[in-house]
């Protein structure tokens, strides 16, 4: 499995990407795409936009170790990975991650796997364009606990 | 040794990057953002609250006891805020 890994400006088509995922193939049962979408608000302030900054070369780097073990934990037959940077403004795409398998557990698990680590961990920072000019949005507690239920041991899952 | 900023650690600091040549005494992630700190104003100010300071060794993240010997680009940036 070759994953796809794109970084760009321009916006994405998720539906395509998903087609394109599945193509010629009848091992793939389950394909769940997740498309992350500009709001129009942010903590409660409307916005006109938001830019995002990211770090050329460990970004692509950092989603291709996430796949990996992600791979490592389900068996995935095709995973896709697209996030944008630059200017974005409300309603329009952010980020897409397809993960497709036999069965839909290990897709929706992949999946939600992906975009907790690409909220945390992926080099990417978002400023937003508000009333009082431009500011940083700062990291969210919420996404650390989100990308941290991942690390729990096996044992301890087995135990609940 | 370049070094690379984002996000407010770039706008603090002033620039994206530079090429630079450390003391001996600067072995860990935390000696260097302890140095950088005393380099001057803007310095001083991006890297204040050094707990809030992500840093990358040649482009995968690092804590702050790593050993940057032989490390060709170290990154600093705020906690990440992306998906």
């Amino acid at each position: 499995m070759q994953p796809t890994i794109r970084l760009q400006r321009d916006d994405f088509d998720a539906s395509a990407e998903a087609a394109l995922l599945t193509r010629g193939r009848t091992d793939i049962g389950a394909v769940v795409t997740f498309t992350g979408v500009c709001r129009g608000d942010e903590s409660g302030e409307l916005i006109a936009a938001l830019t995002l900054e990211h770090y050329p070369g460990m970004a692509e780097a950092e989603i291709a170790r996430h796949i990996e073990e992600a791979r490592a934990r389900w068996p995935l037959l095709g995973v896709t990975v697209i996030h944008r940077y630059g200017r974005i403004a409300p309603g329009e795409n952010i980020v897409l991650v397809i993960a497709a398998s036999s069965h839909r557990q290990a897709a929706f698990a992949a999946a939600e796997f992906l975009m907790d680590y690409l909220k945390t961990r992926a080099p990417f920072w978002k400023q937003v364009e508000g009333k009082a000019g431009t500011t940083w949005v700062t990291a969210k507690d919420d996404d650390d606990a989100a990308a941290a239920r991942w690390r729990k041991p096996a044992a301890d899952e087995a135990a609940e | 040794m370049k070094l690379v900023y984002f996000a407010w650690v770039r706008e603090r600091v002033g620039k994206a990057e530079e090429e630079i040549d450390l003391p001996a005494s600067v072995r860990t992630v935390s000696d260097l953002i302890g140095w950088l700190g005393g380099r001057g104003d803007e310095y001083a100010y991006a890297f204040e609250h050094a707990k809030s300071i992500r840093v990358a060794v040649d482009k995968r993240h690092a804590k702050p006891d790593a050993a940057i010997a032989g490390a060709r680009e170290i990154a600093f940036f705020p906690p990440m805020t992306g998906g």
